[in-house]
């Protein structure tokens, strides 16, 4: 009898269910994978190198482009490293607005997640709901920063600016009129933070929704229950951080037990799972969609009740405002000195961590008292779940993959940088 | 457990040949040599609790201070004849810049997690030969090194000696070069397009022009100085207080 090979079959790179550009090499045996050997790079930008050839401003931006689904979050973890080697801290406000907007991406990431994954396994609707929520979240980005999503809006000592007084609201057109537009504006009449605060207060029962589509589905619970199961120990060796290892029962956030920003003033809980399958990596998800609401509840009582700068006052690091710059000589120098050359920043080395969205996202600085960062490495929680794939994936059915791909949330910006 | 006493344990326990820097933001660093990695790495996953490699990472400490750009005396000529031509990312590949003789080129960095201590950690080591930089693998102590090694090894060229599978992870496949070192230029070494007579994708050798918009500098701030400042007032007034007795 003639031996039985095992079959060699790409998945991707171009692949709906892939989540970006992923080669995955499956070694299968029937339709068992014995070996998973994931390619990536394909999108490496060199974002850090770049990095080390600009002045430290000029890389913001790149930031989000790393993590493409929760782009302030990487901003948040740049802009710390900077900070915390410049020796500056951001005003209150500036604190407060930067835990709004972390949370914000973080529904925004979950949201995507809750309807990518859905969609891999099945589950078209979720999906529909998913991104009629993540909409707004777009429109309070583009309502802060002018950018729907690769917002720059952080910056070093603060917030680029204060959020705006006016929500933008939706015009009459042939494709929303009436009765539509009526409700599309609805929560459009007063400031950002009363459009946030609408969202945050009615998001539960849109979670709700989810759930009554998800949670008790027969279908959705076949493809991910003590499907991919991670201990907790295995957790902790891979690298695992943020959903994924408290989904393996580790009571592990950033947020609470090595707080930034303001998170230690805020009141949430963190869900933990129990067996560590896609089913509970889902369920942490959506209990954290939930959590980030009421966090930003907490966030828009404070912003509305304290008024103040969102900037600090210091023309060495943070450029002067056009006003300033009319009828200040000094200020115009500085301006002209910051955007020519930049700010040099003390020597030293620093790690700025935040829990984004997919994990800790960190960002490890090296400076030589230059213009530019000598050094700039992006630890991105990505990169470390999918160096997990061969194990999570070993003995499990082809129809798996996907499944896998979609619980570790892959994004490629911050897998390939 | 507070960061000094913490300090003075790591102390006790790498003593010879390690050092401990302490950067003022509660963060420290162990620096170790290349020799001892794999013990250090298995004693602080053992006896200090560090359960979790979160990063690593290597550098290249390769011009480290040097800046492009003479800011210190006014040059007559104006801004571009200040500049250095070589500086990182101003040269192309034929005009490759002479690594010199760099004590202690490239570092392993590595960022430890202690989730039960609630603790951080950073590990530092030299490659001790610049031309064949090795540094042993930490594979088998966190598994989760595994594709930071092979991604210090593709973009410094850092070997990893006892890794399972080093092999490139990031750049393209049949790619040359270490992209990362400073030596290698920013705009690269080939460009890759498709040509419409050929068929297919084929590489060129880069046909643009290295360009840097700010050139790198490096400023004496005395703001960051504070401390010497201080202390170099305190000594005149002492200094003065002693002249004053004396005459007294």
């Amino acid at each position: 009898m003639a031996d039985i090979n095992n079959y060699t079959m790409n998945f991707g790179p171009q692949h709906p269910a892939a989540h970006g550009v992923l080669r995955l090499v499956l070694e299968l045996d029937g339709e068992t994978v014995v070996r998973a050997d994931p390619h990536i790079g394909l999108l490496h930008r060199a974002t850090e190198k770049l990095a080390e050839s600009k002045p430290f401003n000029q890389s913001i931006g790149y930031m989000d482009r790393l993590d493409y689904v929760s782009m302030m979050c990487n901003e948040h973890a740049y802009v710390r490293a900077i900070e915390q080697l410049l020796g500056i801290e951001p005003p209150l406000r500036a604190q407060y607005i930067r835990t709004m907007f972390d949370e914000i991406t973080r529904i925004g990431n979950h949201l995507m997640w809750v309807g990518a994954n859905g969609l891999d396994l099945g589950a078209m609707t979720a999906f529909l709901y998913a991104f009629r929520e993540r909409e707004a979240t777009m429109d309070m980005y583009e309502a802060v920063s002018g950018a729907r999503m690769h917002a720059t809006y952080y910056r070093p000592g603060g917030v680029y600016r204060d959020l705006p007084d006016r929500m933008p609201q939706y015009r009459e057109s042939p494709w929303t009129r009436g009765k539509d537009l009526k409700r599309k504006n609805e929560w459009r009449e007063g400031s950002l933070l009363d459009f946030v605060e609408a969202f945050a207060e009615d998001f539960d029962s849109r979670v709700d929704d989810y759930e009554t589509l998800l949670t008790d589905n027969r279908i959705w619970k076949q493809r991910t229950v003590n499907i991919g199961v991670v201990s907790p120990e295995r957790a902790l060796q891979m690298g695992f951080t943020g959903p994924m290892l408290r989904a393996s029962g580790v009571a592990w956030d950033l947020r609470r037990k090595q707080p930034y920003a303001m998170y230690d003033e805020m009141e949430f809980d963190i869900p933990v799972g129990a067996n560590g399958d896609c089913y509970d990596r889902y369920l942490v998800r959506i209990e954290e969609l939930r959590q980030s609401a009421k966090i930003i509840l907490q966030c828009v009582k404070w912003l509305r009740e304290n008024p103040g700068h969102v900037m600090l006052k210091n023309f060495k690091v943070i450029p002067p405002t056009r006003e300033e710059m009319k009828d200040d000589m000094e200020a115009l120098i500085h301006h002209f000195k910051l955007f020519t050359e930049g700010y040099c920043v003390p020597a030293g080395e620093t790690y700025a961590a935040v829990e984004a969205p997919k994990g800790e996202f960190g960002c490890y600085m090296v400076s030589d008292g230059a213009n530019k960062p000598f050094r700039a490495h992006f630890r991105a929680p990505g990169f470390a779940h999918l160096s997990s794939m061969d194990e999570m994936l070993r003995g499990h059915m082809l129809a798996d993959v996907p499944a896998m791909i979609g619980t570790q949330d892959i994004v490629f910006g911050e897998v390939d940088r | 457990m507070n960061t000094d006493a913490f300090n003075k344990q790591l102390i006790e326990a790498f003593g010879d040949g390690a050092r401990v820097l302490d950067n003022g933001r509660g963060q420290l660093t162990l620096e170790v040599p290349a020799g001892s990695w794999l013990e250090t790495a298995r004693a602080l996953r053992d006896d200090f609790g560090f359960e979790q490699l979160v990063d690593l990472c290597g550098v290249d400490y390769l011009g480290y201070g040097q800046d492009e750009w003479e800011t210190r005396d006014v040059t007559a000529e104006g801004f571009s004849r200040g500049v250095d031509a070589l500086g990182p990312g101003r040269f192309r590949w034929r005009e490759l810049p002479e690594a010199g003789a760099v004590e202690n080129r490239f570092a392993v960095v590595v960022h430890l997690l202690s989730v039960s201590g609630n603790r951080r950690l950073r590990v530092r080591t030299f490659a001790p030969d610049e031309a064949l930089p090795m540094v042993p693998s930490l594979v088998e102590v966190w598994n989760g090194a595994n594709w930071y090694e092979r991604e210090a090894f593709d973009l410094y060229g850092i070997l990893f000696e006892g890794h399972p599978d080093l092999r490139r992870i990031l750049t393209d496949y049949g790619f040359t070069g270490h992209p990362f070192r400073k030596d290698f230029p920013l705009i690269g070494n080939v460009a890759v397009r498709y040509d419409e007579d050929r068929q297919r994708v084929v590489y060129e050798p880069v046909a643009i022009e290295p360009r840097v918009l700010v050139p790198r500098v490096i400023r004496e701030d005395s703001r960051y100085k504070a401390d010497e400042i201080d202390q170099a007032a305190d000594e005149a007034a002492e200094q003065a207080a002693e002249g004053g007795s004396d005459r007294g």
